[in-house]
């Protein structure tokens, strides 16, 4: 191996450890506050593109009704004055998407906003109702939820690839595209936003009170379903950011998603699902290792990062001595 | 009293004779391989409005008793379970290879005959006791990398790298690539596996690059073929790219939009029906049926997937007005059914849309080389014949 070839799996390897990274952060994230371990994240972020490319041809996607009849449950469920927010969001997005048809540039915002409001929507109306219940029982409705999203974008976008214009076009460096390097730039920026949110805003500290001590969180005033909704929404967003991003670059389609999101937690895995820096190292690790991986041994390449799993859990589970609650 | 039973027996006979063949049919109109076994579905609700205009086969109504198995191996096996219980003279599908092999056993068994449209060789190869039944209708992967290396050899190309999915395709193109690309000279330098849901091959681009082949074959079907061409396009791979016939639909070309210029791939006549030879033996089929498709489904809506569907029914049509002169099928199904098989088998010198089907004791596939591939490059966003091998 030259210069050059590191060189280039380096990079390549650095792109892709940072969006396992965000999706690491956003899982470990939502673990913390509300126990889910969201397996749905990678569909979220395939809806982003998906629904953008459905946009730019001029047509309403599938997941604007999915989006709106999980919001029509969240009303029905929140009533009262609580019905207000995903009422006025439902007609909001509906009436946005109707003009992004028309006006292209308004069509990334669309999809953005989707996706935040069916990551928020899908909290209020699947897990909140399920809050008491076990971890277990948490992830075997997200691995459902994963299950039926995956179907319907098969359902809303059909079966093939769509790659929507990159943002920026040409490379940087031979190796290294503007695309790559607007990713590698909304990573460190949302890195900091993260940093920032959880250091100084009140906000940002009550999530975090919420994940260390929900109860303790509860009697200073703290409700835990606001902290879980915006859990969910800083995840989607995060996804959703990704998706249209990345989607120039890796051709979008409704089951390249699960892969994603099934690293971002490998990388969150390696952190304990506890540590923001480790998780995100760790997203870096698999994003190296998986680039080095496909240099060498590409038959063995998904084992191979799928078994780093085996030596991160078992140091876990020699570290831990917490038993299930 | 008499008159009305003979009136009734009559009336029963003639019901009898009234009822329709049922012909079986799997394929995946969902699933991963929607894209494949929607253009064969419609073909048969195509074929079934002809033959309730035409008034079926040889008198006897036909109906296409159509399953989809979700591209799902369980789900095609239990649906041809149910095909059989219901009395179908003969069952057509299923899409996928894996399904297609599970099916293989029941039709066995059942002793129906079944004809499918998958690729690969082994579901009628070697044609054992239980292949006795199954035929085929879609070209092989060794007799489309044949094409591949006819082409290579015939521009020079000495070395060569192979690419493919992890998983029965990618690897079934390997074996079959590999082993013919040896037998006729070309050095295989470097053989790299990827993922259908890789968002990255470039780790493997660069082992490919390194070694400098005069051409790379890209063992993938559908859109996710796109990604290491044009990995291989950034990286300034200057040899040529060759691309399986797993990628002959329009989402490839959408996909790869300016990437996948100048790509040559093996395909079935019918891909660019147009533009063979007009003493191309089956090019007066293939453009009946894209007229039709397409009057039906719409200008461009036409698949080469689609097509082996056409196949198998102008396949299983003469045969059974054969075996219907010879057995009574409403009398005895079982006799019919191995009469019908027995039929099928004695096709010769069919010309359907794909090429001309041959069949014999020993070869259920049926297809010659020469009339069954032709070699197409990707020109300006649209499909060019390159060469035919006549």
């Amino acid at each position: 191996m030259d210069a050059t070839i590191l060189s280039f799996l380096l990079l390549d390897g650095l792109q892709n450890g940072v969006v396992y990274g965000l999706l690491a952060l956003s899982l470990v994230l939502v673990f913390a506050v509300t126990r889910v371990i969201l397996v749905p994240i990678g569909e979220l972020l395939m809806f982003a593109p998906l629904s953008l490319v459905w946009l730019l041809e001029g047509k309403l996607p599938g997941t604007l009704w999915l989006a709106l009849v999980l919001g029509g449950a969240w009303a029905l469920m929140a009533r009262g004055r609580g019905a207000l927010l995903p009422l006025v969001g439902g007609v909001g997005l509906f009436l946005l998407f109707l003009l992004a048809k028309e006006v292209p540039p308004l069509a990334y915002l669309a999809a953005v906003l989707l996706v935040v409001y069916l990551g928020v929507a899908t909290y209020r109306v699947f897990f909140q109702p399920m809050r008491g219940a076990t971890v277990l029982s948490l992830l075997i409705m997200a691995v459902g939820l994963h299950v039926a999203y995956q179907g319907l974008g098969l359902v809303f976008f059909g079966p093939e690839q769509f790659r929507p214009a990159p943002l920026l076009s040409g490379e940087v460096v031979v190796g290294l595209s503007w695309q790559g390097v607007l990713v590698l730039l909304f990573a460190a920026l949302s890195l900091m936003a993260l940093y920032l949110f959880f250091r100084f805003s009140l906000f940002g500290k009550a999530l975090l009170a919420a994940a260390e001590n929900r109860l303790g969180a509860r009697l200073l005033g703290i409700r835990p379903e606001e902290a879980g909704m915006v859990a969910f929404g800083i995840a989607s967003l995060l996804a959703a950011f990704s998706g249209l991003l990345l989607a120039p670059l890796i051709n979008a389609a409704y089951f390249m998603g699960f892969m994603l999101g099934l690293k971002g937690f490998v990388a969150a895995i390696l952190g304990g699902l506890a540590s923001y820096p480790v998780a995100f190292l760790g997203a870096l690790l698999v994003g190296f290792f998986e680039s080095f991986t496909s240099f060498y041994a590409s038959a063995y390449k998904e084992a191979l990062v799928f078994l780093l799993l085996v030596p991160a859990l078992f140091y876990q589970s020699l570290r831990a001595r917490t038993v299930e609650e | 009293m008499k008159r009305w039973l003979v009136a009734l027996l009559v009336l029963g006979l003639s019901a009898m004779a009234q009822e329709a063949l049922k012909v079986g049919v799997v394929v995946s109109a969902t699933g991963p391989a929607a894209s494949l076994g929607i253009p064969e579905q419609n073909t048969f609700l195509m074929l079934q409005e002809m033959l309730d205009r035409t008034g079926g086969v040889a008198g006897r109504k036909v109906q296409f008793v159509i399953l989809d198995d979700a591209s799902d191996t369980t789900q095609a096996v239990r649906n041809t379970r149910r095909l059989v219980e219901e009395g179908v003279v003969a069952v057509i599908g299923t899409t996928t290879t894996p399904a297609s092999l599970g099916m293989i056993p029941v039709v066995a068994e059942a002793k129906v005959p079944m004809i499918s449209l998958a690729a690969s060789k082994d579901i009628i190869y070697p044609v054992d006791a239980q292949r006795h039944w199954v035929f085929k209708t879609p070209q092989t992967e060794e007799l489309m990398a044949r094409a591949i290396v006819a082409d290579m050899v015939a521009r020079g190309v000495k070395t060569v790298a192979y690419i493919g999915f992890n998983d029965a395709y990618g690897e079934g193109w390997a074996r079959f690539f590999e082993a013919e690309a040896k037998a006729k000279g070309l050095q295989v330098v470097v053989s790299e596996r990827y993922a259908r849901t890789d968002t990255s091959v470039t780790g493997q681009v660069l082992r490919i690059i390194a070694r400098r082949p005069d051409a790379v074959l890209v063992g993938a079907s559908g859109t996710p073929a796109v990604l290491p061409q044009r990995t291989l396009k950034e990286r300034a791979y200057a040899g040529l790219i060759y691309q399986t016939h797993g990628v002959a639909n329009p989402d490839f070309l959408r996909v790869g939009g300016k990437d996948v210029e100048g790509t040559l791939l093996p395909a079935g006549p019918i891909l660019v029906a147009e533009q063979l030879p007009s003493a191309y033996p089956t090019k007066r089929v293939a453009l009946d049926y894209i007229q039709r498709y397409e009057a039906k489904y719409g200008i461009g809506s036409y698949s080469t997937f689609g097509a082996h569907a056409w196949d198998a029914w102008l396949i299983l049509k003469p045969a059974l007005e054969r075996a219907l002169k010879r057995v009574d099928s409403a009398k005895d199904l079982a006799a019919f059914r191995a009469t019908l098989r027995d039929e099928i088998e004695a096709t010769r010198n069919l010309v359907a849309t794909h090429g001309v089907f041959t069949f014999s004791k020993e070869d259920h596939l049926g297809l010659r080389f020469e009339d069954a591939a032709v070699m197409v490059r990707v020109e300006n966003g649209r499909w060019k014949l390159e060469r035919t091998f006549r």
